[in-house]
């Protein structure tokens, strides 16, 4: 079994995995003895021995291609296969940030495109698409946000309002933007709680970041009060925008009163996530933002695009221009669908979750028993009672060949499994997870040791995380 | 027509429906107010694949591939050789198309993967421990600039003025974001006693070599945090980080077996002692093993982290960029040793041909006489951005123009993808002028 070797293991003195050329040149007399490396102690593998190794290993993962990837907020839908094949033409892939603008205007352009369709999708007025992943269009935007108020002058507003259901991200975003963080909380509905905005809303807060749908997987009908009370008071509106699958092709952010949101290209524009990026987080912004846009932005005039810096820009967030490969992903996903087909892309995966939550209700308690859209929140608690934990249902989900949904998040769910079945799955791939969780569910009823002593048939079964904590085990090492 | 991304039937949809108890769609939309949920979108019409890849590959033809090009360009993304095996790993689906693995027993794949990388990080740079990779080398530094603070209780950073330009206003960015101050220090320039760290890149933007020890002394005299920005290449005949006692490494991984690729998807590598472990960035994974013994793999020391710890996590990065890490892990896996020195050895000895030829021309020198590895700056006799002009009708893509900080200058950056024959012409065309 693979997992019981590492590439040491596999080592031999002369081996390689690749043939590289010699010298064409006379060499140059080498360095200072100081300077240089005394010895390079890195693994000697054979191209077969190494290409074994790495295929052994894939087959320990689990991917969008091995099955059903309910992982609430992730938005783990297909990646079509055709996105790959463009992104790797050499005119994409192999071109140098460097080189002068005249000689990569395909590439220019595409980005510019993109960001007018990004910006039309949301009802903003520009976007960057330099941000590299979400957390990053999360800081993007507080900092665009901490920008605009200091320009404007005035009390310093330090502290950013999130709400109780938020993504981890979002408080870790706040701090390191030098903001304070206070907190929202959410009513009985899983909606805003307005006495609580109310209460916290003050001169203070520079904006409330609110995530739409909420990661209860709820769209909040208040938007629109929540927009004018955060606005009348001087504070700004921004999304966190990892669920707009829901509403793709059918909402505006702009129009429900944000002034800006991140957005997450590897989940809704279908990019494949890569086991954990590259993903590419754009941010989009309404016109009293937009000077404020790291930097730098694609512009056309007169048929050239070329970059330029907005005028009062939080400066650079990255090295270059954002994670471009997955942009020409992005791109592809959008001019492939258009429109109308995005809004099926939205209508499809809402159709599904309540699906999903309807069949599910019976067997698994759910706290807010409403349409919801894009996810579906249930909860562990009745099978508590019987000590079955969430952890152990989502184990024994992996016994059945199906990837759990996201569990204990949001907190304000207890046990919560929240699940997110996109679009691209079929009633008949929902329709076999619903059968093991209803078995699950039984099995907790009669058999719950097998829940606590699951998972049984993966490649390895559960592992002791405290173990790993205590006494760090984070590499190996090789002598020469 | 239906889609092929749209696997549900008509037929499926009305069954669902009625299971639902809705008799539209539309209906599960209700929570939003009637006059928002109608947004009307001005988009281009859908095309079929086979239009779109043709379009798309028209769009990718205008620009100037390096593959028909020779190309001098470095400044912070290089055009290495990757060899296939790198491709046909990344490209498997059951890596790209998995997600952070958070479900432990079913992700042995990444989670291995990472662990392998961690490793090679910590032999390449010499240091103790390394985390699963950030966004970029700028980025990367960025938040070992905010890590020196939290640990030496400081706020306020140092960075050499030779750092890459552009990774500078990135780091600034990271640290005046985080109401911490910023000054710039040079080699025989003293380093105020309030810094948590200093910044030093090695090569240099400018390609030569910097005096790491002379710039460690300063930054450990006044009880400061050495940063290290390395180049991963340079790394197989140079020194690496922990010769020189630095107590963080960042770099660019894009060199490891990524394309260069417009600039993105890059990768941050990032590693420290043992000492600051806990409050390094980004996602950290473990050996261990299950509840048989068998070993295995997990996220660890996740305490560190935005989910789970929130407002007071290390970082708040999440997603990051998990498939440039498994690319660099193939990469140093199928070169090892021998193939990482000899890519290094091979952009030293042409970088040092291709600079001592242009060195002879007429009305050109070379700026720095120092040592360097694959990047060099040069004085032309005029413009650089005329002689980048020239050069492109041939064929060339020129170095980098950087008249804006050293007159009439060019970074040139050459690797083991110059063959003689291509330096040769370029050396031709500049003595044109």
């Amino acid at each position: 079994m693979s997992h019981y070797y590492l590439l040491p293991n596999i080592s031999q003195p002369g081996k390689i995995g690749c043939s590289l050329p010699t010298l064409d040149v006379s060499p140059a007399k080498l360095p200072p003895k100081e300077l240089l490396r005394r010895e390079l102690k890195l693994p000697e593998v054979s191209e077969v021995e190494l290409m074994r190794y790495f295929t052994a290993l894939s087959k320990l993962n689990y991917g969008v291609d091995t099955g059903f990837y309910p992982l609430g907020s992730c938005t783990m839908k297909y990646n079509p296969k055709w996105h790959e094949d463009i992104a790797k033409l050499a005119g994409f892939a192999s071109i140098h940030p460097h080189q002068p603008e005249e000689s990569v205007q395909g590439a220019l352009q595409l980005m510019f495109e993109l960001q007018e369709y990004l910006a039309e999708i949301t009802g903003m007025n520009a976007t960057s698409l330099v941000p590299i992943a979400g957390a990053h269009g999360e800081l993007t935007g507080l900092l665009m946000v901490k920008a605009y108020h200091q320009h404007r002058g005035g009390k310093a507003r330090k502290k950013i309002l999130l709400t109780d259901s938020s993504h981890g991200t979002n408080p870790a975003s706040a701090v390191m933007c030098g903001f304070e963080i206070g907190v929202v909380a959410s009513d009985s509905e899983g909606n805003v709680d307005m006495k609580s905005l109310e209460s916290v809303m003050n001169e203070e807060v520079a904006a409330l970041t609110l995530t739409m749908p909420t990661t209860l997987g709820l769209f909040d009908p208040q938007i629109v009060e929540i927009s004018q009370l955060v606005h009348e008071r001087g504070g700004l509106l921004g999304a966190d925008g990892a669920n707009l699958n829901a509403f793709l092709g059918r909402v505006k952010f702009g129009e429900l009163g944000y002034d800006y949101v991140q957005l997450n290209l590897h989940k809704t524009f279908s990019t494949p996530h890569g086991g954990g990026g590259p993903g590419s987080g754009p941010v989009c912004a309404k016109e009293n933002l937009t000077d404020f846009l790291p930097s730098p932005l694609v512009t056309k005039n007169n048929g050239k695009y070329k970059f330029v810096s907005p005028a009062k820009s939080i400066g650079r967030i990255a090295n270059f221009y954002g994670n471009f490969g997955v942009m020409v992903k992005a791109y592809a996903y959008i001019r492939s669908l258009g429109a109308e087909g995005l809004k099926e892309v939205s209508e499809n995966a809402v159709l599904n979750a309540n699906y999903l939550k309807e069949r599910l209700k019976p067997y698994y308690y759910l706290p807010y028993d409403r349409t919801c859209m894009h996810e579906v929140v249930f909860s562990g608690k009745r099978q508590k009672v019987k000590g079955v934990h969430t952890l152990d249902i989502a184990k024994r989900l992996l016994d059945y060949g199906l990837h759990p949904p996201t569990v204990y998040f949001p907190l304000i769910v207890d046990e919560a499994l929240m699940t997110e079945p996109n679009e691209t799955e079929s009633k008949q791939t929902l329709d076999a997870y619903i059968e093991a969780m209803k078995e699950i569910a039984r099995e907790a009823e009669e058999n719950p040791e097998i829940l606590h002593s699951a998972p049984h048939n993966t490649p390895v079964r559960r592992l002791d995380d405290v173990r790993a904590a205590r006494n760090p085990d984070l590499r190996w090492e090789m002598r020469s | 027509m239906p889609s092929p991304y749209l696997p549900n039937t008509d037929a499926d949809r009305r069954a669902m429906l009625r299971e639902i108890g809705v008799s539209s769609i539309e209906e599960l939309f209700q929570d939003i107010p009637e006059k928002l949920r109608h947004a009307r979108f001005k988009l281009p019409p859908p095309l079929s694949e086979l239009e779109l890849k043709k379009e798309l590959h028209q769009l990718a033809s205008r620009n100037a591939s390096l593959d028909n090009y020779a190309c001098f360009l470095g400044g912070g993304s290089y055009r290495h050789f990757i060899p296939s095996t790198v491709e046909h790993v990344t490209g498997r689906s059951e890596f790209y198309t998995a997600y952070t693995p958070y479900q432990a027993e079913v992700s042995q794949g990444t989670l291995q993967t990472v662990y392998e990388y961690q490793s090679l990080v910590c032999q390449l740079t010499g240091m103790e421990v390394s985390n699963a990779g950030m966004y970029d080398g700028s980025t990367a530094a960025g938040e070992a600039a905010i890590m020196a603070c939290i640990i030496k209780k400081k706020n306020k950073v140092a960075v050499s003025t030779t750092v890459n330009p552009t990774y500078r206003e990135v780091i600034n960015t990271y640290v005046t974001g985080r109401n911490l101050s910023i000054e710039t220090v040079e080699l025989n320039s003293s380093l105020s006693s309030d810094c948590a760290c200093l910044i030093v890149q090695q090569p240099n933007f400018f390609g030569y070599l910097e005096e790491m020890e002379a710039y460690v002394q300063k930054a450990h005299d006044i009880g400061a945090l050495f940063i290290a920005i390395v180049d991963p290449i340079s790394l197989g005949m140079f020194k690496p980080p922990e010769d020189y006692r630095a107590d963080i490494a960042v770099a660019d991984g894009q060199a490891l077996g990524n394309p260069t690729s417009f600039g993105g998807p890059g990768l941050g590598a990032f590693a420290c002692r043992k000492e600051y472990l806990r409050q390094m960035p980004g996602r950290i994974v473990g050996k261990t093993v299950d509840v048989e013994g068998k070993p295995g793999y997990v996220m660890t020391l996740v305490t560190r982290e935005q989910y789970i710890r929130r407002e007071r996590a290390t970082s708040n990065i999440c997603t990051s960029e998990a498939l440039m890490a498994l690319a660099a892990a193939v990469y140093l896996a199928t070169l090892g040793k021998r193939g990482l020195r000899q890519v290094a050895e091979l952009c030293y000895h042409k970088a040092h041909y291709a600079a001592e030829k242009v060195a002879k021309l007429k009305g050109y020198s070379l700026v720095f006489q120092k040592p360097f590895f694959k990047e060099f700056v040069i004085r032309c006799p005029i413009a650089p951005s005329q002689i980048n002009q020239a050069l492109f009708k041939e064929g060339i893509i020129g170095g980098l123009d950087i008249s804006y900080i050293i007159d009439n200058s060019m970074l040139l950056c050459v690797t083991e993808m110059n063959t003689k024959q291509e330096i040769d012409k370029l050396v031709e065309i500049l003595g044109a002028f």
